[in-house]
């Protein structure tokens, strides 16, 4: 590593993974809970699984841009960190503070939690994604000033380059649009109306930025192609990503009681959203096609190439599968809706970081790259993961096709519950194919303990 | 890309495009606003409404259920509930549960009061009557 002060993204990125196979480990209760539906009742109801489930998740990619952004901005600007010390103070911060409220969802009942909490003077809880006691919601804003603060003055100080400033204005808008998470009307309609502008103008809103810079940082890495190049394809595909994406927020106000010209405006632009995802695929092949050098990490480049590819299928083709009004009208709020969820953020963020991590993590421990030996095991996780998140999108997918016909289409429709029992062999099988994906992250672990001598440059 | 396409006129659109289009989604969230009180049905959001939204946020319902087809995906929509059940069968199945079937997905049981049931009630009505532009497709939702 170039500068000391990049040591600090280690830590952020050992406690993403750690957190990441708590988010795996919970997903399989609740697979298994969606066919054995007394499973760890009432210890563990779903709710409660769910919210671990997926607060995990946001977690873990929050820990790991935050340690993206630490190791990135340094070298891009071309001189140490503004302040290790708040960076690793923060680290400490955002962990203790994540494993009280993981900690809180599952030992306290929900209702004592947000009494406990405040949220009687300031109600924030409850809402989907958004279930965090004030208290962290305040934490996690105090977490991104702080890091928000300590990586611009470092920019400022240093080199500005594209990638530190798209990355930097991707994480102010994080920070920025999260604020929307303390507004919470009694208004149902306006509740919903601006909980998407955290949740959709996060994943196709700013978050892309972010993963355009960190993409292109790694790309720029280990293809050695001109710089020049790669930010002018940055600048374009996020470009692209904001054009289609701000407006294409509509998507999300056909049916809750906004005016129904947002069918026509959600449909119209968010059919664009597919687009920048594409790019970002061309980007990747095109870039590794030119390369001017083998990197001795072929890891690092299958994770990229990976992200191109699973980013464009679970954002834009299965996005753009439920996107158009007319479609959504059925598909709305049913397993396809879950199908498209858990590929779009495999495919985009939980890659895009792993792809990060697997760049950087043998440079912060001391060599360019893993052993061969360390390097074919992460890419067998890296397959293992990948193809099982294909097929539970398809067994998903699968699903809400038939509850779909079952209960909103038949001449005859059937009740919620009813209709449930008849996929159940979906779920069985998307549940199996769970384990195959905790096996594959299993095996990613196991590949940082494997020695071997160090793989080099070809 | 050519080399005619320069990156500054990349980060130009990048830039341009990102105002743009962001002052126009903040011009049409303004004229949603004005058109809402047509449709939100907040002339049924009363203080007994609201509690019960409280009571249906810090329950976490949405970890299970959908509300107007968004939450989870584990139990039914409840946005129309009112409309497919009714208050009273509300009432009565929010107190039975958990049903203690084996093998069946188990609601857990919140001890609710009196009060508290028709709170939630109240804010199953206002949902209810919200105008959704005819979703769900049918009653079972
Ligand atoms: C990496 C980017 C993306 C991620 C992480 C993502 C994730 C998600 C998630 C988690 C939901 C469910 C939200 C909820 O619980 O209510 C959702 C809904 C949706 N997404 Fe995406 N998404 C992405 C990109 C896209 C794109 C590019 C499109 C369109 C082309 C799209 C179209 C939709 C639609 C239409 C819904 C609403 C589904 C419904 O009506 O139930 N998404 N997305
Ligand atoms: C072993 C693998 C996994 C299993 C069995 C699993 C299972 C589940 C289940 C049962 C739900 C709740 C669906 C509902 O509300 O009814 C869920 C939600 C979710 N999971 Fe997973 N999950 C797994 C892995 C993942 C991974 C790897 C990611 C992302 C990187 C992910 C992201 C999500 C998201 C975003 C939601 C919310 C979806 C929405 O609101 O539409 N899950 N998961
Ligand atoms: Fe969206």
């Amino acid at each position: 590593m170039k500068y000391q002060s990049q040591a600090v993204a280690k830590p952020y990125f050992i406690a993403a993974i750690g957190l990441f196979l708590g988010q795996i480990l919970f997903g399989l209760i609740m697979g298994l809970q969606y066919v054995v539906g007394d499973y760890l009742f009432p210890a563990i109801p779903f709710n409660v699984a769910r919210m671990v489930h997926t607060n995990l998740l946001i977690v873990w990619l929050l820990f790991g841009f935050m340690g993206a952004a630490y190791y990135l901005i340094p070298e891009e600007a071309e001189r140490e960190l503004f302040s290790p010390k708040l960076a690793l103070a923060m680290f400490w911060i955002f962990l203790v503070a994540g494993a009280a409220t993981i900690l809180g969802y599952l030992l306290v009942p929900y209702a004592t939690l947000a009494e406990m909490t405040g949220n009687n003077i300031l109600a924030t809880m409850g809402r989907e994604f958004l279930e965090q006691p004030l208290p962290t919601k305040v934490g996690i804003v105090i977490v991104a000033l702080a890091m928000l603060f300590n990586l611009s003055m470092t920019v400022l100080k240093g080199r500005k380059t594209a990638i530190n400033l798209v990355l930097l204005l991707g994480l102010w808008g994080l920070a920025i649009f999260f604020l929307f998470s303390f507004y919470n009307p009694a208004n149902l309609v306006k509740d919903k109306f601006y909980w998407w502008w955290v949740v959709h103008l996060w994943v196709e809103g700013v978050w892309e930025l972010i993963m355009g810079a960190m993409l292109a940082f790694v790309l720029i890495k280990v293809t050695g192609v001109d710089r020049e190049v790669i930010e002018k394809w940055l600048y374009i595909i996020i470009a692209m990503a904001l054009i289609s994406g701000l407006i294409g927020t509509g998507h999300h106000y056909y049916w809750i009681g906004t005016p129904e010209y947002w069918q026509w405006w959600g449909s119209v632009f968010s059919a664009m959203e597919p687009i920048p995802f594409f790019m970002m695929t061309l980007f990747a092949f095109n870039m590794v096609n030119r390369r001017r050098r083998e990197h001795p990490n072929q890891a690092a480049v299958l994770w990229a190439l990976g992200t191109g590819v699973m980013a464009f299928l679970g954002a834009g083709v299965w996005g753009f599968l439920h996107t158009l009004a007319p479609v959504n009208f059925y598909t709305h709020g049913s397993q396809i809706t879950a199908a498209h969820g858990h590929m779009a953020f495999y495919g985009a963020y939980a890659l895009v970081v792993l792809t990060m991590i697997s760049y950087t993590m043998p440079i912060l421990r001391g060599r360019e790259a893993n052993s061969r030996k360390a390097q074919v095991v992460e890419m067998w996780a890296f397959w293992l993961m990948t193809i099982a998140m294909v097929f539970i999108t398809l067994f998903l997918t699968a699903a809400g096709i038939l509850q779909i016909w079952l209960q909103r289409i038949a001449a005859e429709p059937m009740g919620f519950m009813a209709a449930q029992d008849q996929v159940a062999l979906f779920y069985w099988m998307r549940e199996i194919t769970g384990l195959v994906f905790f096996t594959g992250l299993v095996l990613y672990i196991v590949s940082f303990f494997i020695k071997g001598e160090e793989a080099r440059a070809s | 890309m050519s080399s005619a396409f320069t990156k500054s006129a990349a980060r130009n659109i990048f830039y341009g495009g990102a105002v743009f289009f962001f002052l126009l989604l903040v011009g049409l969230s303004f004229d949603t606003m004005q058109t809402l009180p047509k449709r939100d049905n907040r002339e049924n959001l009363s203080e007994s409404a609201i509690r019960g939204k409280h009571i249906w946020e810090t329950r976490n319902c949405i970890g299970c259920h959908t509300l107007l087809g968004e939450g989870a995906y584990f139990a039914p929509e409840l946005g129309n509930v009112y409309t497919r059940r009714g208050p009273e069968f509300i009432k009565a199945w929010i107190q039975s549960q958990p049903t203690g079937v084996p093998g069946r997905r188990q609601m857990p049981n919140f001890n609710l009061t009196d009060a508290q049931l028709n709170d939630l009630v109240e804010f199953f009505k206002y949902t209810a009557g919200i105008d959704t532009a005819k979703w769900p497709p049918n009653v079972e939702g």
